[in-house]
């Protein structure tokens, strides 16, 4: 077996997570039941290996809040619109497969892109371009060139969103050059 | 009382939405379509019914384990949905006349009169096949 060793710090996220997960099945999250967590969130992370997830090492906790809340309230918004389509248009329904171009090359934050919009009804990730960091979205209720541009802007702003969150210094300082431009 | 109207509203919303599902996979016309209704109302529907349980139990220990619940939803949900909607597209299980715009479809022609009819194999295997690294 040639696995390199991933050094704590990088799999410290990882095991807290478990732990989190671990106190809050058993409901109780006294000292005894987060130590045993950790040990077997030590265990569980040497014995099913996996490669690290590489993280940007920025994570802004006051950009999140705004986050979720915009993201609850398109949620809301768009499981509506999803339901009005099903009983009105139905069968009539115009779709497309819009390409977006993101700004991030990063692994991390096209995986988060994408799964954030994904949660959102309305748009699926149907394919991926690592080389590119191109998103292929199918869209329901797209009739028109204007549609889909709305579509795309909505997708870089939330990745815009996500940048500011957690993406890497490179990728916030292209963010601001653009702001800046427009 | 209070806490049994709020329960009730919550549970009756959370349960619509699965109505709503539904009716999306009875109604809308293809396979895509389909997978919209079948996925996405769930996300907050099913947050509407932790919601109502967090609030009939009154209990703090509780929410953990709600928001973990939720949170579990939230990372699988969209790779069900991506592998699937992949899978759906690769096999030509979509009715083209319904789309619009098809931005994908360029890039896989552009792509077989790249590297010819013998290089599809590869295509799949070297560009496109990579994103399953990018999904946790």
């Amino acid at each position: 077996m040639s696995r390199q060793r991933i050094p704590l710090i990088t799999e410290l996220p990882l095991v807290i997570w478990l732990v989190l997960v671990w106190g809050a099945l058993w409901q109780d999250f006294g000292p005894g039941t987060l130590v045993f967590g950790a040990i077997i969130a030590y265990a569980v992370v040497n014995f099913f290996y996996l490669p690290p997830v590489e993280l940007t090492g920025r994570f802004n906790v006051l950009w999140v809040v705004p986050f979720l809340g915009r993201f609850l309230v398109k949620l809301v918004t768009a499981s509506l619109q999803v339901f009005w389509l099903a009983v009105s248009k139905g069968p009539t329904l115009r779709n497309a497969v819009v390409a977006v171009q993101l700004r991030s090359h990063s692994d991390f934050l096209v995986t988060a892109t994408g799964h954030a919009i994904s949660l959102i009804p309305g748009s699926l990730v149907l394919e991926v371009d690592r080389s590119t960091s191109t998103l292929y979205l199918h869209c329901l209720n797209i009739a028109s060139a204007e549609d889909a541009d709305a579509v795309r802007r909505d997708v870089r702003a939330t990745e815009a969103w996500l940048i500011r969150i957690m993406g890497s210094g490179q990728d916030l300082a292209a963010l601001r050059r653009e702001r800046a431009e427009q | 009382m209070v806490n049994d109207v709020v329960v009730s509203v919550l549970l009756i919303s959370g349960a619509l939405l699965s109505l709503a599902a539904a009716v999306g996979l009875v109604r809308f016309p293809d396979l895509l379509s389909r997978m919209h209704a079948a996925t996405k109302p769930q996300v907050l529907g099913l947050l509407l019914l932790l919601l109502a349980l967090a609030v009939e139990f009154e209990s703090w220990v509780l929410v953990p384990l709600l928001v973990l619940c939720w949170v579990f939803q939230l990372l699988t949900s969209p790779v069900s949905a991506h592998m699937v909607g992949r899978a759906g597209y690769r096999t030509r299980h979509l009715r083209r006349d319904l789309l619009t715009l098809d931005e994908l479809d360029d890039v896989v022609a552009r792509a077989a009169v790249d590297h010819g009819p013998g290089a599809h194999r590869q295509r799949n295997g070297g560009h496109a096949g990579q994103e399953a690294d990018g999904v946790p």
